[in-house]
């Protein structure tokens, strides 16, 4: 790496070649404030908030797109520069729907935080006319709140990113809106649902659709068995909203809170992680041995479903029949678990807590009500900061909480279910399961190294008993895409992929606790949580999902083999063409 | 001003068609081919509505809410079409202080449309213009060629009526 030599704020500092005056401002430990700044998403400049000045240039210049040079003299904190920030900040405020008390962002607002950091008096000196706006609240997943919207337009990027791009800054000047085109409402355009403009937003314009009060209404009635279960990202996410290290795995509290929360079971949605792997894999091989379609195609992520229905339509026969871990929990809670333990399936609620927002609309899809046509697979389903949420409503001490276990009942899982909340994970679980299956060993080589990392495309060829099982695994619909090309033009011969909607899996998800972008662009928070997971699965004593003793007895007592009559019934589903426009 | 999205029914012909598609192919592999791609297809079409929208968002593969965000960004594009009979009211200086707003005012109330919005028989649209140049005759209001000055609000449902099939 070559180095060059700058001078911050008098200071002489050597900085590598090619940095960004932000970056070379970090190295030296000095923070510069941004706010559309979203690295490799939004690098636009435009907002204004990291102006510095640079000794010989005509004017303020944005740090965090303006590149060093060798000798060049950079002040970040002059009264020039603290001014500057500071108009800008207060001219955003004199259009913002200033209801801080009551956001949903209050305290993790990134604009909030740099009017405290900065100094700036709410007292309203450039007040006057307001953008008018409307709510959009007509999708299940999210709510928009433009009154609260800076036109930073991060998740403009985030949503091209996702090769979606179904959002957009519409008209001009001060009518300038962030929405949809023709002004539709996001249920009528092909969004997918995956929330990650939720975690790019810097402030409450975009938030999940709150379902925490149905949860309370469910724990409250004293009909109702309130069931529970969480993802595996989750576990390795929610320690965030607790001021815990990034990528933290609070397994144990987390199941301490829930119970504390008033569930009446805590069950471990990897317990359905490692149902599907024993559907997915069985159907894999049968597709192999049969002539199926392939390649064969993940099907646990709803926000890749929907993509793929809306933008590839013609690959839907590519796609697993598998439904996802979350609604295959929920099938065997209302049909198996209910059934053992003598509760009417109609009185149960059951509650997931996902990485996800695409999960909310997953639960009201067609074909997701395996024990029976009244009762669907999940009643609610909440991401990580709803339950974060939860228990701070609850005031419950998260941090000083015991570590308890999951109940047992649907709570024994395997290192195989831990890891699919990284990229990568479905098929590495899927592998280890497919592979003893078609050697009859118990092969102690399980370490599937080339389909780990946070990379968005992943190649790997493995020879498997005689076979080569040639895979791939992308995460981020970008990449995705990039693959499915390839797919739809016959120039791939994969035989199984695995897809995530978001870039880097579930960890990465648009239900997680949120980062803000100072802490985003200088970490890489998927790797940091992904770690924690491959740490679970390395440490469980079981690592293979047809070892999990709870699988073994589901199908000896009940479901009999993958891929049998009553799998059909409960665990797979179907998948409907839509429209992209 | 936000743009005012028509609700008049799409009537687009094969032949209209056919000069987009070439118009698209002629432009498909150029960097930014969005705008010039809307400026033709609006000489085509005389203004942009979702059919053709989405026909330009399909043929350079970009994503419709880009090629819309384009079309309400610039004052030139129009989402709604002409009528039959186009009024355009001047509300250039010299116009503007003798009154011509309140002539726009009283033509939005016997229509029943605002600026840049056609009615829904296809039969009138409004448009506010700057300067034609005849302020001598403030204030001034053209219905397609023709040419109405001098005015008062009274003098609109005369001029209304005259057009009136």
């Amino acid at each position: 790496m070559d180095l060059i030599n700058v001078k911050i704020n008098g200071m002489p500092y050597s900085v590598p070649q090619g940095s960004t005056i932000l970056e070379a401002a970090r190295y030296a430990g000095i923070h510069i404030p941004t706010l559309c700044f979203l690295k490799d998403l939004n690098e636009i400049g435009a907002c204004r908030m990291c102006v510095v000045e640079v000794k010989g240039a005509r004017s303020l210049v944005a740090a965090c797109v303006y590149p060093v040079n060798e000798g060049m003299e950079i002040f970040t904190n002059t009264k020039k520069v603290q001014q500057s920030r500071k108009t800008t900040l207060e001219l955003i405020l004199s259009n913002h729907n200033r209801k801080c008390l009551s956001c949903s962002r209050s305290g993790k607002c990134e604009l909030q935080t740099l009017c405290a950091e900065l100094g700036v008096e709410d007292d309203g000196r450039f007040d006057g006319s307001k953008t008018e706006s409307a709510k959009d609240e007509s999708s299940l997943h999210l709510v928009r709140d433009n009154s609260k919207c800076v036109l930073c337009r991060r998740c403009v990027a985030a949503c091209e990113d996702q090769y979606v791009g179904v959002i957009g800054a519409n008209n001009r000047g001060f009518d300038t809106q962030i929405g949809c085109a023709f002004n539709k409402e996001l249920a009528d355009v092909s969004c997918v649902s995956c929330g990650q403009c939720i975690v790019a937003c810097p402030t409450g314009a975009l938030s999940e659709r709150d379902n925490t009060a149905d949860v309370i209404d469910a724990i409250n009635d004293p009909e109702k068995v309130v069931i529970v279960h969480t993802a595996p990202a989750v576990r390795v996410g929610l320690g965030e909203s607790f001021g815990m290290p990034i990528g933290t795995n609070v397994k144990g509290k987390m199941v301490a809170a829930l119970r504390r929360l008033g569930f009446d079971k805590v069950f471990d949605t990897d317990f359905g992680a490692d149902l599907t792997i024993m559907e997915e894999s069985h159907e894999f091989l049968e597709r192999v041995k049969n002539g199926g379609k392939l390649p064969m195609i993940t099907s646990c992520s709803p926000g890749w479903i929907k993509f793929c229905e809306h933008y590839y339509p013609d690959l839907l026969d590519n796609l697993s029949t598998c439904k996802s871990p979350q609604q295959m929990t929920g099938a065997i809670i209302k049909s198996y678990y209910a059934e053992k333990e003598g509760i009417d399936p109609h009185n149960i609620v059951v509650v997931s807590v996902m990485p996800c927002v695409a999960k909310k609309f997953e639960i009201k899809r067609d074909d997701q009500n395996g024990a029976g046509e009244d009762l669907p697979d999940i009643d609610i389903a909440i991401t990580t900061r709803e339950l974060a949420k939860m228990i701070k409503l609850a005031q419950l001490d998260f941090v000083n909480l015991p570590d308890e276990e999951f109940d047992p009942a649907l709570g024994i899982t395997t290192g195989a279910a831990a890891i699919f909340g990284a990229t990568g994970g479905v098929m590495e679980a899927a592998l280890r399961t497919a592979a003893d299956v078609l050697t009859g060993e118990d092969l102690k080589e399980i370490d599937y190294n080339d389909v780990r990392g946070t990379e968005g495309i992943k190649e790997a060829a493995y020879d498997v008993a005689g076979m080569t099982v040639k895979v791939a695994v992308a995460s981020g619909l970008k990449n995705a895409a990039e693959i499915l090309d390839k797919v739809r033009a016959g120039k791939a011969d994969y035989h199984f992929i695995e897809i995530m909607c978001c870039p880097g899996g579930c960890v990465n998800g648009g239900g997680q606790p949120i980062q803000p972008a100072d802490v985003r662009n200088f970490n890489d928070i998927r790797a940091l949580r992904a770690k924690s997971l491959y740490e679970e699965d390395k440490n469980l004593p079981l690592r293979k999902s047809h070892d999990s003793p709870i699988i073994k007895k589901l199908y000896e007592e009940y479901l009999g083999e993958p891929g049998g009559h009553k799998s059909h019934k409960l665990l797979h589903t179907s998948y409907v063409a839509r429209k992209k426009y | 001003m936000q743009k005012k999205i028509s609700s008049i029914p799409f009537s687009g012909t094969p032949e209209q068609e056919a000069k987009l598609k070439e118009i698209i192919s002629r432009h498909k592999d150029d960097p930014g081919a969005v705008m010039p791609v809307l400026q033709e297809a609006q000489d085509v079409y005389g203004y942009l509505p979702i059919e053709v929208q989405t026909m330009i968002a399909e043929g350079l593969n970009v994503p419709l809410e880009e090629v819309y965000g384009v079309s309400t960004f610039y004052s030139q594009f129009a989402l709604s079409p002409k009528g039959k009979y186009n009024i355009s009211v001047c509300l250039g200086t010299a116009c503007y202080v003798k009154g011509s707003g309140l002539l726009l005012e009283e033509l939005t109330k016997q229509l029943g449309i605002g600026a840049e919005e056609c009615t829904p028989d296809g039969e009138f649209s409004l448009t506010a213009c700057r300067c034609i140049g005849a302020c001598g005759l403030a204030p001034v209001l053209t219905v397609n060629d023709d040419v109405y000055g001098r005015l008062v609000p009274d003098d609109i449902k005369g001029i209304i009526d005259k057009y009136k099939a």
